[in-house]
């Protein structure tokens, strides 16, 4: 879309879009270069000194058993994330749209987790699951299981898994109900009139239109449990115990700034990057869809 | 409604009721242990109603701090969450709007280059690339400052679409008599289109408030004094020093002190909230 009117400056509009182009150089079309660029290098550890190696950080990268494993437990921990988080807000947007009465009080009961840093989410969700005092490990033991995700590897995952999907419900619930709000009344009550249930209604009307909302809500959880999670994986385990809950975004930082493997992250900072540039590209076509929905 | 299934209504009620009861669960068990004592909180099971130390503890993370050696008083974190988080809102308004202002009314040699190079810091998370920022960062000698912690996270795709969308929408009669009337594109953007934006901005500054607040990865790589640490980060590191029981009390309060401005910004402000999440994403 383009304007019709417009106005004849010479350099005033480079001077407008000049802080916005001067930052985004800087901050980040030099570090995605630098990144590009230390994928192909290796430093020594004693610094300074580095040495074209071309593509081996990657060759290296794809021979590593931990890298798989974490592409692995990435590929599933997204999963889990994205459908667990979806089933849940369509069950509540589904519900609270129902109701008539307490809608809005309801609404805005739902929407603020999404205002908790995800950091202090990890905090919270850690406290209540602490072994040593924490509310819900207690009430776990009392019904026999031993809950401590400090040693347990599946049940730091779960514990992360719990935490990133509640503080993301509200994102997805809101979008689930504008969606659900967006359906014609009148196809509803047509349904009814045919003597269609509640469950069909759902099944058969209103579970199709919120086809494309549901899509776009897919990939959006996707990459929030790609990269959005760092802040609960960093507060509750580190990426421990072991190797349990060291996702690829947080592999990039414990290899770059603790391990200090320099190359290696870089190459899997490119990898990242392009498969964040190939999650955009597909949210973009779908959006495209849409606007001819 | 389009029957009446009182069963049904009355299930819908109690599953909503249910979801809002878990998801409020966190806070609660966090503002519970917020007002007890250092020994309560030390014996399981903890209480599940509050006790009498809320302000004892609240007085103590505010103006000692954690009571460790070397932690912060929460007053002062509070202020630099608050400093960054309204130095990336406002800052991303300020050069996004006027760079979407450039792009939608004036027709220029690179435009198009320039929309694209904006285009693709949309699909890049800091996260991705921390190391290299990190390292730009540094050189350029911004660890440990205010402008360390904003600069870097201000340039926006997502705001300059926001702003970009908006203006496309503005009729172009508006923009024909600015012009007969003889006034400069500077003076069109200042008494016509500005004053119109009101509700973009809200919405945006809603966003960008929350996101600017919340960040940690960055604040935690780029500080190492403690006068620029944010409430975020110091609520997580205390809560994972190694070899120490955490006080859960005083640890809490922080929490919830971290929560509490965001929190609140999206309370009082979910009109906004509401239509800047989901015309962000347009």
């Amino acid at each position: 879309m383009e304007k019709r009117v417009t106005f004849h400056e010479r350099w005033l509009p480079y001077l407008l879009v000049a802080p916005q182009m001067i930052i985004t150089l800087v901050f980040f079309f030099w570090p995605s270069g630098q990144a590009i660029y230390q994928s192909v290098l290796i430093e020594d550890a004693f610094g300074g000194n580095s040495k074209f190696v071309f593509l081996d950080n990657f060759i290296h990268l794809f021979n590593d058993d931990s890298y798989f494993a974490s592409v692995r437990l990435t590929v599933v921990f997204s999963f889990l994330v994205a459908t667990i988080g979806l089933a849940v807000s369509l069950l509540l947007a589904v519900m609270a749209d129902r109701v008539i009465r307490g809608a809005t009080a309801y609404k805005a009961f739902l929407v603020w987790p999404y205002a908790v840093a995800p950091a202090v989410a990890g905090v919270l969700w850690g406290f209540l699951f602490n072994p040593s005092v924490g509310i819900v490990a207690w009430m776990l033991q009392g019904i026999g299981i031993e809950f401590n995700y400090v040693t347990n590897g599946n049940q730091a995952l779960t514990l992360v898994i719990i935490a990133a999907v509640w503080n993301q419900i509200s994102y997805n619930f809101l979008f689930f109900l504008a969606g659900l709000q967006s359906i014609p009344k009148s196809l509803i009550e047509a349904a009814a009139i045919d003597g269609a249930g509640p469950g069909r209604r759902f099944w058969d009307i209103i579970f199709p239109l919120l086809s494309p909302t549901g899509f776009f809500l897919l990939v959006i959880n996707i990459i929030y449990s790609f990269f959005g999670t760092f802040g609960v994986v960093d507060a509750l385990t580190k990426g421990g115990p072991g190797q349990a809950t060291n996702i690829l975004v947080y592999k990039v930082y414990n290899d770059g700034f603790r391990g200090q493997d320099l190359g290696g992250s870089s190459a899997q900072s490119v990898i990242l990057m392009i498969v964040v540039i190939a999650l955009t590209f597909v949210q973009f076509r779908f959006i495209e869809r849409r606007v001819h929905y | 409604m389009v029957e009446n299934r009182p069963f049904l209504t009355v299930l819908s009620h109690l599953v909503v009721l249910l979801g809002v009861a878990i998801i409020a669960f966190p806070v609660w068990m966090t503002f519970v242990a917020s007002t007890h004592s250092q020994q309560t909180m030390l014996q399981s099971p903890i209480p599940l109603l509050p006790g009498p130390y809320l302000f004892e503890n609240y007085k103590q993370v505010l103006t000692e701090g954690y009571g460790r050696v070397g932690s912060t008083a929460v007053t002062m974190t509070l202020t630099n969450s608050l400093i960054m988080a309204l130095g990336v809102a406002l800052g991303k308004i300020a050069i996004s709007i006027i760079s979407a202002f450039a792009i939608v009314y004036f027709r220029f040699p690179g435009r198009m280059y320039i929309f694209w190079a904006i285009f693709v810091t949309l699909m890049l998370p800091v996260e991705v690339r921390i190391v290299p920022t990190y390292g730009v960062v540094a050189n350029l000698g911004m660890l440990d400052s205010y402008g360390g912690l904003i600069i870097p996270l201000i340039a926006s795709a997502t705001a300059t679409f926001l702003f970009r969308q908006f203006f496309l929408s503005v009729p172009d009669e508006l923009t024909e008599a600015a012009r007969v009337d003889g006034a400069s594109p500077m003076r069109f953007f200042w008494d016509i289109l500005l004053p119109m934006s009101r509700t973009s901005i809200a919405a945006m500054f809603v966003i960008q408030f929350i996101y600017g607040w919340n960040q940690y990865l960055w604040p935690l790589l780029i500080t190492t004094k403690e006068s620029y640490y944010t409430v975020v980060m110091t609520v997580s590191r205390q809560a994972n020093v190694v070899d120490s029981v955490p006080a859960w009390n005083l640890l809490m309060a922080m929490a919830m002190l971290a929560m509490l401005p965001p929190v609140l910004v999206v309370v009082f402000m979910q009109r906004q909230f509401v239509r800047g999440l989901v015309e962000t994403e347009k």
